[in-house]
């Protein structure tokens, strides 16, 4: 089964990790990257710009009406994601445990709507 | 379950009751499908109880349900499938050698699949609880409902909830691997303790099926020790729930009061149930691997096995609680702590531990805390101090029975008049 692992935090506080702590967190992706690949799970994944470079975007009435910023605020914000195909809940839940954003904020694991 | 009436549908009844759940779950592992394996282990009872009533209860009541279930659920299908997908199912479920066991752990009966999927953590707990009621112990979504004190529409919609995020998110069918294993055998004690508690408590009111939920969480429990036999802490987990139920006639008199522990007659309490208790938990002990159940029973075979509560040994309940609050670190184990010592060395002794609580702030508004105070209080004479505590536990008790034990308490210590 296909998971999106969503990884959620509070990006105000990721901009304030110094350059050190940045670099550190960055290796630990990527050896969760190599790690992943390596098991064959991994089916895609990347890291998102801060929601202060979003655009949102909708359609009312045949207009297109946009935004800046997220569609919703919240306290936590979608900083990436990995695109993973597992077993089962289990393994995405053991992967999603896994990445080194589980330890500061939290991954949202949803299940890919086959369609 | 139906009303009894005659032997014939007393034994019914018993078979229905012992059987569902393997039935159902033998059933979802065929076929993939809760609400098929439900719909058609339903139709397999209905008949059976037409045709037992002609030809007698077999030998095998679950061998011919499970296998009268397979071949409705199989109709069914047949009558809605269309395309080849639903074909190649069915080609799947159809009668012949079992499959193999895809389970590492190597256990093999389809009961305990179900209960591990039933109580996964992914799902809300409670919705582990309601779906372990319905899949496993076979009640209606209505008796679910009344037990739980919610209407039959909100129930349904909890059960069909749980049911879709297991089929949607690819909760597996299974018991959980080894690295996983203990993890979630704690998850489903968690699930049978709960559903006992519900029943124990009934904090929101008393309530006749509410009281039901404990034997129903018993039967878990039993069926929990026949699959796992080896576990302690599953051994431990049943043997704390006979000795609690054990007490159940005795812990409130005839107006449905509760009856302090040293004020229950111990003649009415369940003699067998304790025996039991002490059998299954001495096996627990036996196997060397202590845990929190194991403790918790072991407590309750103090107060079991007492000739009287003169008689209980209330230093080693202290001691048990000692090491019970260092395997949780709860503070509400630490206040039962107290109330041991309290008994063993004194009021003075139990209320340098409540007060020290009391000061940590862990346990603030916390109804027995309270309750607690005022009882060591009373019992040293300081009657102003106990009178001011009970007022506090009464603003804060969970039920009715609580708050008229704790009025009355309250009475006998407050000054008889005040302008």
């Amino acid at each position: 089964m296909k998971y999106l692992l969503l990884i959620c935090s509070d990006e105000d506080q990721v901009a304030t990790l110094n350059q050190e702590d940045g670099d550190a967190m960055l290796a630990e992706y990527g050896v969760f990257a190599e790690e992943m690949a390596g098991r064959g799970v991994l089916a895609g994944g990347e890291r998102l710009r801060p929601t202060a470079d979003a655009t949102t975007v909708k359609v009312r009435s045949g207009e297109v009406l946009l935004s800046d910023g997220p569609f919703a605020e919240t306290k936590e914000q979608i900083g990436g994601y990995f695109l993973v195909d597992c077993a089962d809940l289990d393994e995405a839940i053991e992967i999603a445990a896994k990445i080194p954003g589980a330890r500061v904020g939290s991954i949202e694991v949803r299940p890919i709507w086959p369609m | 379950m139906a009303d009894v009436t005659t032997p014939f549908e007393a034994e019914v009844t018993e078979v229905v009751h012992r059987e569902w759940g393997r039935v159902v779950a033998t059933l979802i592992r065929r076929t993939g499908d809760w609400d098929l394996a439900e719909d058609s282990a339903q139709e397999a009872f209905v008949l059976a109880v037409e045709r037992w009533r002609r030809d007698g209860i077999p030998a095998s009541p679950g061998g011919w349900l499970t296998a009268t279930a397979l071949n409705r659920a199989i109709d069914r299908l047949r009558r809605a499938a269309m395309g080849r997908q639903k074909l190649r199912d069915l080609a799947a479920m159809m009668p012949g050698p079992d499959t193999p066991d895809p389970d590492e752990s190597g256990i093999v009966d389809d009961r305990l699949r179900l209960i591990f999927t039933c109580c996964h953590p992914a799902l809300a707990p409670d919705a582990r609880v309601a779906l372990t009621l319905r899949s496993l112990a076979g009640l209606t979504t209505s008796e679910i409902a009344r037990a739980f004190l919610v209407t039959d529409a909100t129930m349904a919609k909890r059960l069909v909830r749980a049911k879709a995020k297991i089929a949607h998110t690819g909760i597996p069918y299974r018991v959980p691997p080894a690295h996983l294993l203990a993890e979630r055998t704690t998850g489903v004690l968690a699930v049978i303790y709960l559903l006992f508690n519900e029943g124990y408590e009934a904090s929101t009111g008393a309530d006749l099926v509410r009281a039901g939920l404990c034997d129903e969480a018993t039967r878990l429990g039993r069926t929990l020790t026949e699959l796992m036999p080896d576990e302690p802490e599953v051994l431990g987990l049943l043997a704390l729930l006979l000795f609690h139920d054990s007490r159940r006639a005795g812990r409130v008199d005839a107006s449905g009061d509760l009856v302090p522990l040293d004020e229950q007659d111990r003649t009415r309490w369940n003699a067998a149930a304790i025996s039991e208790a002490v059998t299954v938990l001495d096996r627990a002990l036996w196997l060397g691997r202590p845990g929190p159940y194991q403790t918790q029973a072991a407590i309750a075979a103090c107060h079991a096995t007492a000739a009287d509560a003169a008689a209980t040994d209330w230093a080693q309940i202290a001691g048990l609680y000692g090491e019970l609050g260092r395997m949780t670190g709860s503070p509400v184990v630490e206040l039962n702590r107290a109330v041991a010592v309290a008994m063993a060395d004194g009021p003075q002794a139990g209320l340098r531990l409540v007060d020290g609580l009391a000061d940590s702030g862990a346990l603030r508004d916390y109804r027995l805390l309270a309750a607690t105070q005022a009882d060591l209080l009373r019992r040293l004479g300081r009657r102003d101090e106990a009178a001011e505590a009970y007022r506090r536990a009464i603003d804060l008790a969970g039920n009715e029975r609580e708050r008229r034990f704790l009025t009355r308490r309250l009475s006998e210590v407050a000054a008889p008049a005040r302008p």
